[in-house]
C-alpha cells in the first residue's frame, strides 16, 4: 500500500541508520548535482518573488487610500495616481509571470531527476536480482522482496518528487515572510508570533490524544484482518459446519469496535485543521483592530496592512509544511533503507577467474562424498555418491520433498555442496562457469513455470535466437504443435498472468518442447501429471520420452514402468538416499525398497484372509 | 465508483448536515475580509476607534462560529465514513460467507481478504478526504460568488469571468492527467509482474541461463514506468504555477479595475481589499480539490474490486422450496456426475456413479490430480456437478436446504482447520448443544484426550489464530473430534490421517470404527495400506472410476490399482 497524505498519526518507522542511509541516498542523487543546484536557486528566486508581492501589491492599495483620502479631504486636484498606480501593478505582473514560469521549471527539472534517480535505483536492484543466491529467494518472502521494489522505491520517489523542493521554499518563505513582517509592523508581528505557540499547542494537544485512537484503530483492524483471513482459509469447514451465523456474528463484534476508534481518530485528527485555522483566524482579527488603531495613528500605511495579512495567513503554512515533510522523510530513509539492504545482501560467489566453460557436454554426472545441508548441522543428504554414464536414466523414488529439490539445487549449483565433489564429464561444476553448466541441464518440473508473453516467446525461452522453424520443430517433438494450432492465435497466444487460458496438461507440454529446443546434456523430468486429462497425458509421456532419447536424465519417477526401466535407481526416504542400485539389485538386496516394494503387494494376502 | 454510493443512503441526513456546514463554514470564512472591509471603509477612513473595536468583536463572533460548525462538520464525517466502512465491510464479509467454493477458487481466497480490509479501508478514507477538503472547493467558490454578488456587480462580473478560466484549466490538467494516472497504475503492476514471475522462476530462469533476458524485461518495465510518470509529473509541474498566475492576475486585474470604480467612487477601497482577499480564498480552495486527482484511479480501482465481489451470486443456494428434512439411513448415490472446475477444458470427474451404503467404509484412491478431493466436495456442495446428481437416501441434495444437508455430514479436510478459540469451542463447532462428557467422548474417539488432558487449562486451552499452536497430528485429531462430536450419518474423511503416526493411526481407525458402524463413511486415501480393509474402494483414474470393488478383487481385475500400488513405492507427491 502506499503512504498516502492520510497517514498523519499513525506509528512512525524510523531508519536505524538515518545518516548513513540520507549520504547513500545522495550518492543517487549526484549526477543530478547541477539540475539540482539550478532547482534550488529558482526556488529560492521564485520564493523571493512571491514574498515581495504582498508588499508590492500593499504599495498600490496605498496610492488608491492616499487618492481617496485627500479627495475627501478636499485637497485641490486630489486624483488616484494612475501613473504610479500602472507601474507598480505592471511590475506585479511580470514578478507573478516570471514566478510561476521559475515554478514550473522548478517542477518540471525535479521530475526529471526524481525519476532518474528511482530509474537508478530500480536498475540497481535489477542488476542486483540477478546476483542473489538462490538460498536469499528460499528464505526471503517473495511479498517483503516485492515490497522493496515497488512500495519502498514509489516511497522514495514522492519524497524526492515533493520534499526537496518544498523543504527549500518552506524555510526560504519562513525566514522572509519574518523579515518582511518585522519591516512593517514589529508590534504587529509580535502579536503573530504569540498566536505561533497557540496553534502549536493545540495540535501538539489534538495529536497526542488522537495516538491513542489510532493505536486501537489499528489494532482492532488487525484483529479484523485476522479474523476474515481465519474465516476465508476456513471457508470449507464454515460452510459444512453452518458456522456462518457464528463467524458474522464475531466479525460485527470486531467491525464494532473498529467503528468506535475509527471515527474518533478521524475526528480528532480532524479537529486540528478547525483549531489551528481559528488560531489564525483569531490572528486575522487581532491584526485588522491593531492595524486600523496602528493607521488611524498614522503609524503604518493601509497597504502594510493588506500585505500583513497575507503574510500572517502565510506565515503558519510553511511551518506545519515542515513538519510534515519531516515526517514524510522519516518514512521515505527508512523505505530508502530498506531498498539499500536489498541491494547490500550477499551475493552469489562469482564464478572464478579461471573458470572452464562447459562445451559439448556429453552428460556423464558423478556425485562423490557429497554432503549437504540447508541449515548448519541439518545435513539433508550424507556421503552421496552417484554415478550417470552418459545416456542412462537415473530414477528417483521415494516420499520425495526435500530430496528431489536437494539434488536438483547441487546439480544446478543453485546450492553448493558443503563437502564432496560434483562432476559433469570428469570436470569439477564448481570449476565451470554457472552459466554454460547450466545450460547443460533441461527441467522439466511440476510446477510449469512460464511467464506472461506469446507462446512462441516461452518456447525460444529455451535458447536465444532461436529461428521460427526451430521453435515448431521443437514444439512438434513436445507433441504441443496441435493444440497450439487450435488456438485462436496460434504461436502469437499470449499466456494470461494467472495462467488460465491454457490448462495444466498443455502448460506441461510447452516447458517440455522449451526443454526440446533447449537441447541440453542431462534432462531433471518430475514425471507427475497432475490434474490432467488422459489424452494430454498421454501427450506428455510421448513427449517426455522423445526428450530422454540420447540424453541423460534424472526422473522424479511415479510410473511402474520408469523404474523398472530405470538404469540406476536412487531410493530417497527423509530426505535421505538410503539406497541405489538397479531394479533388480535392490529387490534381491532385501532393504528397504524391497520392503516398500513387497508391502504394497502384502496386502493381497491380508485381505483375502478377511 | 458511483455504484457504492447507495453505502451512503442510510447516512443522508449526516451527508446532508456535512455539506451545510461546509458550506456555512466557508461562509464565515469569508465574513471575515468582508468585516475588514468595514474597518478599513467605516473605522479608517473616517477615523472611528469605537467602530474598529466593535466590527472586531464581530469577526471574533464569527471566526468562533466557523470553528465550531468545522468541528461539528468534522464529528459527523467521521462517522459518516467509519459508519459507511463498517456496512461496507459487513456487507462483503457476508457476501463472501454465502459463497461456493466456487466462487472462492475464482477470485482467489488472498484477493478477497485484500478486498474485505484493505480496499474498504482505501474507500473510506476516500470518502473522508471528499468530504474535508474536496466538498470545500465547489461550496467555497459559491459562496465567495454570493458574497461577491452582493458587494459589488461590476467587480463580480469580473472574478466570475475568471472562474471559468480556472475550472478550464483544472478540467484540462485533470482530463490529460487522470488517464496517464491509470496508466502508472498498469506500468506498476506490469513491473509488479516481472519482478514476482522472476521471483516464482527463478530457477528456471538459471536453469535456461536467460539471466539477461530478465534484465531486459524488467529494463524494458522500468523505462515504461518512468516515462510514464514523468509525462504524469510534468503536466502536474505546470498545475501549481498555472494556477497561482491566474489567480494572481486576477488580482493584478481587480486593483486596476477596481480603483478605476474607486476614483469615479463607485466602490469602496475597503471593498477591493475583501475581493482581493475572496479571490485567494476561492482559488486557494479549488486548487485543494485538485489533489484528488491522485486519489481517484487508486479508490475507482478498489471500488470496482469491492464491486465485483458484490454483484457476484453464490452458484450454490438454497433451492425455492427445500424438500422437508427426513433423517433416512444416510445411503449416498452418485448418478452419472460429471463436474468440470471452472475455466478447465476437461472434466475432474467425468460419469462417476457409485453407491455407499451405511455400515460400509468406501474408500477412494488414485492418483493425484485424480479427483479424489473433488469428490468428497461435491456431497456438501461446495460445488454442484455440471451433469448427473447426488442422492442422499433417494433426495437429491439439490433440493434439500443447504442446512439441513449439511447437518448430516461430518466432513474432515485434507487440510485440518481450526479456529482461534479454545480446544473447546473448536470441537464444539461440531454440534453447538453438545455437553462436556460428549466433547471428552468424542475426543477419545478421535485420541486427542490424552493430549488435550496434559495441556494448560485442558478443554479450555487456548488454540491460536489457524491453530499455530498445535501440532499438525493434533490439529488433524481435534478436526476428527469436530467431525465426530457432530454425530453425523455420513462421514467424509479427506485424507485426513495423514499427519498421524502408525499407531495412532490404527487405534484411532478402531476407534472410528466402533462410532461410525451403522454409518456411511466415505474415505480418501492416499496410502493403499490404508484401506485395505474398506468394504468398497473406487480407484480414481482421470477423473474416471476404473475399479470398483475390495483389495483383493481389484489387484486381479484392475490394472491401474496394481499400478498404483506398486508405483507406491516413490509415487508420494503430497509435499
Amino acid at each position: 500500500m502506499r503512504h498516502g497524505p492520510g497517514t498523519k498519526g499513525m506509528p512512525l518507522e524510523r531508519a536505524k541508520n538515518f545518516r548513513g542511509t540520507v549520504r547513500r541516498l545522495m550518492e543517487y542523487l549526484r549526477p543530478h548535482g547541477a539540475a539540482l543546484t539550478v532547482v534550488c536557486a529558482v526556488a529560492v528566486l521564485s520564493t523571493l518573488f512571491s514574498i515581495v508581492s504582498p508588499r508590492i501589491l500593499g504599495r498600490a492599495t496605498t496610492i488608491l487610500f492616499q487618492g481617496v483620502m485627500e479627495k475627501i479631504q478636499g485637497v485641490p486636484g486630489a486624483a488616484i495616481d494612475f501613473a504610479s498606480l500602472g507601474r507598480i501593478l505592471a511590475l506585479l505582473a511580470g514578478l507573478y509571470l516570471v514566478g510561476a514560469g521559475f515554478t514550473y521549471l522548478q517542477q518540471y527539472i525535479m521530475a526529471s531527476v526524481t525519476q532518474g534517480t528511482v530509474y537508478a535505483l530500480r536498475e540497481d536492484i535489477n542488476l542486483k536480482l540477478a546476483k542473489l543466491p538462490l538460498r536469499y529467494y528460499d528464505s526471503t518472502p517473495h511479498g517483503d522482496i516485492l515490497s522493496r521494489v515497488t512500495n519502498d522505491v514509489d516511497m522514495v520517489s514522492q519524497t524526492l518528487q515533493q520534499g526537496i523542493t518544498q523543504l527549500v521554499t518552506s524555510l526560504v518563505t519562513v525566514v522572509g515572510v519574518f523579515i518582511m513582517m518585522l519591516r512593517i509592523s514589529p508590534s504587529m508581528t509580535l502579536v503573530t508570533m504569540t498566536m505561533l505557540p497557540l496553534s502549536g499547542l493545540f495540535s501538539i494537544m489534538v495529536v497526542s490524544r488522537s495516538q491513542k485512537f489510532f493505536a486501537g484503530q489499528q489494532r482492532w483492524l488487525g484483529e479484523l484482518n485476522g479474523h476474515v483471513e481465519e474465516m476465508y482459509t476456513g471457508h470449507a469447514v464454515v460452510k459444512a459446519y453452518g458456522l456462518e451465523p457464528t463467524a458474522l456474528e464475531q466479525f460485527d463484534d470486531t467491525n464494532g469496535q473498529l467503528y468506535e476508534h475509527s471515527w474518533k481518530a478521524q475526528f480528532i485528527s480532524g479537529v486540528t485543521m478547525p483549531l489551528v485555522g481559528l488560531v489564525g483566524n483569531l490572528g486575522y482579527v487581532a491584526i485588522s483592530v491593531l492595524g486600523g488603531l496602528l493607521v488611524l495613528r498614522g503609524q503604518i500605511a493601509i497597504g502594510d496592512i493588506q500585505a500583513f495579512i497575507q503574510y500572517s495567513r502565510w506565515f503558519t503554512m510553511p511551518i506545519t509544511q515542515v513538519a510534515n515533510i519531516l515526517n514524510m522523510l522519516q518514512m521515505a530513509v527508512a523505505a530508502a533503507e530498506r531498498v539499500f539492504e536489498l541491494l547490500d545482501e550477499a551475493e552469489e560467489q562469482a564464478d572464478a577467474s579461471d573458470a572452464q566453460i562447459l562445451e559439448r557436454p556429453s552428460g556423464g554426472v558423478d556425485f562423490k562424498d557429497v554432503t549437504f545441508g540447508y541449515e548448519p548441522g541439518k545435513q539433508v543428504l550424507k556421503n552421496v555418491n552417484i554415478h550417470a554414464k552418459p545416456g542412462q536414466t537415473i530414477a528417483i523414488v521415494g516420499p520425495t520433498g526435500a530430496g528431489k529439490t536437494t539434488l536438483v539445487n547441487l546439480l544446478m549449483r543453485f546450492y553448493d555442496a558443503d563437502q564432496g565433489e560434483i562432476k559433469i564429464d570428469g570436470q569439477d561444476i564448481t570449476k565451470i562457469t554457472r552459466g554454460s553448466l547450466r545450460k547443460a541441464f533441461g527441467m522439466v518440473l511440476q510446477d510449469t513455470w512460464l511467464f506472461h508473453g506469446t507462446i512462441r516467446e516461452n518456447i525460444a525461452y529455451g535458447r536465444a535466437g532461436a529461428t521460427e522453424a526451430e521453435i515448431v520443430a521443437a514444439a512438434r517433438a513436445a507433441h504441443a504443435d496441435h493444440f497450439i494450432r487450435t488456438l485462436p492465435d496460434g504461436y502469437d497466444t499470449v499466456l494470461s498472468e494467472d495462467g488460465t487460458n491454457i490448462s495444466q496438461g498443455q502448460r506441461q507440454l510447452l516447458t517440455i518442447a522449451r526443454a526440446v529446443l533447449a537441447d541440453p546434456a542431462v534432462l531433471i523430468l518430475d514425471e507427475a501429471t497432475s490434474s490432467v486429462d488422459t489424452r494430454t497425458e498421454l501427450l506428455i509421456q510421448q513427449g517426455m520420452a522423445e526428450l530422454m532419447k540420447d540424453r541423460t536424465s534424472f526422473v522424479i519417477a511415479h510410473r511402474l514402468s520408469t523404474i523398472q526401466g530405470a538404469d540406476w535407481i536412487l531410493v530417497v526416504n527423509n530426505g535421505e538416499i538410503v539406497e541405489q542400485g538397479t531394479h533388480a539389485q535392490l529387490l534381491n538386496k532385501g532393504g528397504f525398497y524391497a520392503d516398500l516394494y513387497y508391502s504394497q503387494f502384502s496386502g493381497e494376502a491380508q485381505s483375502q484372509a478377511r | 465508483m458511483w455504484k457504492l454510493a447507495r453505502f451512503l443512503n442510510p447516512y443522508r441526513l449526516s451527508v446532508g448536515l456535512v455539506l451545510a456546514a461546509v458550506f456555512f463554514q466557508a461562509l464565515a470564512e469569508l465574513m471575515l475580509p468582508n468585516l475588514m472591509s468595514q474597518i478599513v471603509d467605516e473605522g479608517i477612513v473616517p477615523g472611528n476607534i469605537a467602530l474598529i473595536w466593535r466590527v472586531g468583536g464581530v469577526m471574533l463572533v464569527v471566526a468562533l462560529v466557523g470553528t465550531v460548525l468545522a468541528v461539528g462538520g468534522s464529528y459527523l464525517e467521521s462517522r459518516v465514513s467509519a459508519a459507511v466502512g463498517r456496512d461496507m465491510r459487513r456487507a462483503v464479509f457476508s457476501r463472501v460467507q454465502s459463497f461456493s467454493m466456487q466462487e472462492f477458487s475464482e477470485l482467489g481466497t488472498a484477493s478477497l481478504i485484500t478486498r474485505t480490509t484493505n480496499d474498504v479501508h482505501q474507500i473510506q478514507q476516500v470518502f473522508l478526504t471528499l468530504t474535508r477538503i474536496a466538498a470545500r472547493g465547489p461550496m467555497m467558490a459559491v459562496g465567495g460568488i454570493v458574497m461577491v454578488l452582493a458587494k459589488d456587480t461590476k467587480l463580480a462580473a469580473m472574478l466570475l469571468a475568471v472562474l471559468p478560466i480556472l475550472a478550464a484549466a483544472i478540467v484540462l490538467v485533470a482530463r490529460s492527467v487522470m488517464p496517464l494516472f491509470r496508466q502508472i497504475q498498469g506500468k506498476l503492476d506490469q513491473l509488479n509482474r516481472v519482478v514476482r514471475e522472476q521471483l516464482t522462476g527463478v530457477r528456471v530462469i538459471r536453469a535456461f541461463d536467460r539471466t539477461s533476458f530478465e534484465q531486459a524485461r524488467f529494463r524494458n518495465a522500468n523505462r515504461e514506468l518512468t516515462a510514464t510518470t514523468l509525462k504524469v509529473m510534468r503536466i502536474m509541474a505546470l498545475l501549481m504555477p498555472l494556477l497561482s498566475l491566474i489567480l494572481n492576475l486576477t488580482t493584478v486585474g481587480l486593483v486596476w479595475f477596481g480603483s478605476k470604480r474607486i476614483a469615479v467612487g463607485e466602490m469602496a477601497l475597503g471593498d477591493m481589499m475583501a475581493f482581493i482577499q475572496y479571490a485567494m480564498h476561492i482559488m486557494m480552495s479549488l486548487v485543494m480539490m485538485s489533489m484528488i486527482f491522485v486519489m481517484l484511479p487508486r479508490a475507482a480501482a478498489s471500488a470496482d474490486r469491492i464491486n465485483e465481489v458484490l454483484e457476484t451470486e453464490p452458484l450454490v443456494q438454497d433451492p425455492e422450496k427445500p424438500t422437508a428434512a427426513v433423517r433416512g439411513p444416510g445411503v449416498v448415490e452418485f448418478d452419472r456426475v460429471t463436474f468440470t472446475y471452472p475455466g478447465a477444458e476437461a472434466p475432474v470427474l467425468a460419469d462417476i456413479s457409485f453407491t455407499a451404503r451405511p455400515g460400509e467404509v468406501t474408500a477412494i484412491i488414485g492418483g493425484t490430480g485424480a479427483g479424489k478431493s473433488t469428490m468428497i466436495n461435491l456431497i456438501p456442495r461446495f460445488f454442484d456437478p455440471q451433469s448427473g446428481s447426488i442422492r442422499i437416501d433417494g433426495v437429491d441434495i439439490r433440493t434439500m436446504s443447504l442446512s439441513s444437508l449439511r447437518e448430516r455430514l461430518g466432513y474432515v479436510p485434507q487440510q485440518a482447520v481450526l479456529f482461534s478459540g479454545t480446544i473447546a469451542s473448536n470441537i464444539r463447532a461440531g454440534r453447538r448443544d453438545a455437553d462436556d462428557s460428549e466433547l471428552r467422548a468424542a475426543a477419545e474417539v478421535a485420541q486427542a484426550l490424552k493430549f488435550i488432558l496434559e495441556k494448560d487449562g485442558q478443554f479450555e486451552a487456548p488454540i491460536s489464530q489457524g491453530g499455530t499452536n498445535v501440532s499438525g497430528g493434533q490439529k488433524q485429531r481435534l478436526a476428527i473430534a469436530r467431525a465426530v462430536v457432530r454425530q453425523p450419518d455420513i462421514y467424509l474423511l479427506d485424507d485426513s490421517f495423514s499427519a498421524l503416526d502408525y499407531k495412532t493411526d490404527a487405534n484411532l481407525r478402531a476407534a472410528l470404527r466402533q462410532v461410525a458402524r451403522d454409518k456411511t463413511v466415505i474415505v480418501v486415501a492416499q496410502r493403499v495400506s490404508s484401506i485395505l480393509q474398506a468394504d468398497q474402494i473406487l480407484v480414481l483414474d482421470s477423473g474416471r472410476i476404473v475399479g470398483k470393488g475390495t483389495h483383493g478383487e481389484l489387484l486381479q481385475s484392475c490394472p491401474v490399482y496394481r499400478e498404483i500400488v506398486a508405483s507406491q513405492l516413490g509415487g508420494e507427491e503430497t509435499a
